[in-house]
């Protein structure tokens, strides 16, 4: 029973992980990327190409590549694509519909490419896949070394996104377009400017994230799409824009699907998580952890 | 809109013939003709029924593959107690019966969390038949039928046709205005003295009907069936690239869309291409196509002068200013630009 929840928290933990890279990007530039999780996996590829390589280098080194290529290429992807959508749409709904098709067409022109450049063939490599010595032998439990860094990660991550968000200029500036971009805009903040930044701070965490979790879970070119979903689940359960919300809701997730699958039936996981996210949705749909 | 065309015979007349000719073509063409036209006809049905609701409230649903696996479902299982027309008239009710469902609780739901919560419906449904069909050890369901090919061909033509016509005669009735009043301002139309929940739940539940019969009247042609086969997400992307792509505002517009993608599809099948293909579509009409190729069409329609032909017809002369003057590639152009126009404009869905 211990060990599930613990497995349902590290999951959770991935969870959160996943999902902080949106929940920035939704909450501050109010553009829902739905080519996210091809990301994440670019990441993850970028990480597998390091560790298969001639050297077969630490795939932690990976982040030095996979990091500012993600940044850059989601701020290009703000400036040129969806900066022309912003300016037009009248309202948020209308600029909604709009993204959601425009970066539906991005995800499939991505897993495209991915899929001729890279083939669809399951990928995995193998990375402190040995159980914690300390946990193990002071708690007898095993938890292996790359769940227990993609969770430390995530915890990591969300801190000091919090701690952004909440004690400097920057942080203060994009925490106020959260709650309300005009009055954000007449307050002089660059509105522009600084949804490009979120942007592609989202898309480098999102790199992160990929790397993180290919430590420990095979993929491929087509699975991104699971983890989009698994984001876009995560960042609604939690609120738009709540950093620590996202980790925690994460972990709910996780818990609940873990002792679900336990409780009920292995095969009920996906949908419990399916589940838990449409009851989510229908009583709360701002989400948990907003202030009503 | 292009006008109903009751007060003018030759148009019905060229209806008729055509609808005519088109349940005739199983005895002329060969059986891939008639496959690719079952697939046309599928898709055109699909996106109507999709634009029916979605096109006119701008409730953007995904939920469209869970329709259409609701309806092969309920035939797989159906089909083997109940005569076939019967079957495919319970398919048709389990699928409005479900949406019905769904609609009372979720139509509250507004922009990107309806697009969402559809997406996260139809996985959910996916992964409960899923579950249950491994429970009772039926994860593929046979079909055995005696329907043939032609037969489905004439059913699938048959739904098609009511589904584009009953769109187009709901879209002139006050049911029709309701819907476009939904989608230009819920608030307003509620204002209005529209029973909005009621209009909304109805017309998404009668969407889902045509999806759920599509969907049983292909099961036909399958010799099984199982839970990805049926809830399969890329029935909800195709259908929905085709409506926007043809135009969701109008009842045509969907039609205009769908088949020539079913054409690109049937062309680079199985290529990987056909993904990045599908995305630039996607991407193409929202840049370049805010409101689809219908709208497009009708101002060509419209700069097309029809009096100035028919008299050139009857005198045999071209009128004034038409040869001479290049009056008709200036007719196009105008023509051409006020539907470009549209770019700058507004995107309406």
């Amino acid at each position: 029973m211990l060990e599930v929840l613990l497995g349902g928290l590290l999951l959770g933990g991935m969870y959160g992980l996943v999902a902080l890279g949106l929940n920035l990007q939704y909450g501050v530039s109010r553009v829902l990327n739905l080519a996210y999780g091809e990301f994440l996996i670019g990441g993850a590829f970028i990480a597998f190409f390091t560790v298969m390589s001639r050297w077969q280098l630490n795939p932690l080194l990976s982040l030095l590549a996979s990091v500012p290529i993600a940044f850059v290429l989601n701020w290009l992807i703000y400036r040129c694509l969806m900066l022309p959508l912003v300016k037009r749409a009248p309202d948020q709904d209308a600029l909604d519909a709009d993204v959601v098709l425009v970066t539906f067409g991005l995800f499939f022109v991505l897993q495209g490419l991915a899929l001729v450049g890279w083939s669809g063939d399951l990928r995995g490599y193998s990375f402190l896949a040995v159980a914690n010595p300390f946990l193990s032998t002071h708690f007898g439990l095993m938890i292996a070394q790359n769940r227990l860094l993609a969770f430390l990660g995530a915890c990591g991550l969300a801190l000091a996104l919090f701690l952004i968000l909440r004690h400097t200029r920057v942080g203060s500036a994009l925490r106020a377009m959260t709650i309300d971009p005009v009055a954000a805009e007449l307050m002089g903040v660059d509105v522009r400017k600084l949804s490009a930044l979120a942007f592609a701070a989202g898309g480098a965490l999102a790199a992160t994230a990929g790397m993180l979790v290919s430590t420990f879970i095979s993929f491929s070119a087509t699975t991104g799409v699971e983890y989009t979903l698994k984001a876009l689940i995560v960042v609604i359960m939690a609120g738009v824009g709540r950093v620590t919300g996202t980790l925690a809701a994460g972990l709910l997730l996780g818990v609940v699907e873990q002792m679900g699958g336990y409780l009920l039936d292995p095969g009920l996981t996906l949908a419990i998580n399916f589940g838990l996210f449409t009851l989510i949705l229908l009583l709360r749909p701002t989400g948990l952890f907003t202030r009503a | 809109m292009l006008e109903w065309p009751r007060n003018n015979p030759w148009t019905c007349i060229l209806l008729a013939l055509g609808v005519l000719a088109l349940a005739l073509l199983p005895q002329l063409a060969s059986s891939y003709v008639i496959q690719l036209c079952i697939s046309i006809y599928a898709n055109v049905a699909l996106a109507t029924a999709w634009a029916f609701f979605s096109g006119t409230t701008r409730y953007i649903s995904l939920a469209t593959a869970a329709f259409f696996g609701i309806g092969i479902y309920a035939l797989a299982i159906l089909h083997e107690y109940l005569p076939l027309p019967l079957a495919l008239m319970a398919a048709a009710v389990a699928g409005f019966l479900v949406a019905v469902l769904v609609g009372l609780s979720t139509l509250r739901l507004r922009g990107v969390y309806f697009v969402v919560f559809t997406f996260g419906l139809t996985e959910l449904i996916h992964q409960v038949v899923n579950w249950g069909a491994i429970k009772s050890r039926t994860v593929t369901r046979y079909i055995f039928t005696d329907a043939s090919r032609v037969e489905i061909y004439e059913t699938l033509l048959a739904i098609t046709l009511f589904t584009v016509a009953a769109s187009w005669y709901v879209s002139r009735t006050r049911l029709g205005y309701a819907l476009r009043a939904i989608g230009e301002d819920e608030t307003v139309a509620r204002h209005a003295g529209i029973d909005t929940t009621r209009v909304k739940v109805l017309c998404f539940a009668a969407s889902a009907a045509v999806m759920a019969l599509v969907g049983a009247v292909l099961t036909l042609q399958y010799p099984y069936v199982d839970a990805s086969i049926a809830f399969n997400n890329t029935w909800s992307f195709e259908v929905l690239i085709a409506a926007l792509l043809g135009g969701p505002g109008r009842p045509w517009g969907p039609a205009v869309g769908a088949i020539p993608l079913v054409l690109l599809k049937d062309q680079l099948v199985g290529s990987l291409y056909f993904t990045i293909a599908l995305g630039l579509c996607f991407v193409a009409v929202v840049y370049v196509l805010p409101g689809g190729v219908a709208p497009l069409i009708e101002r060509w329609y419209r700069a097309f002068d029809a009096a100035a032909l028919r008299q050139a017809l009857r005198t045999g002369r071209l009128p004034e200013g038409w040869g001479a003057g290049w009056g008709w590639p200036r007719r196009l152009k105008l023509g051409l630009k006020a539907g470009l126009a549209r770019l700058n404009g507004l995107w309406r869905l």
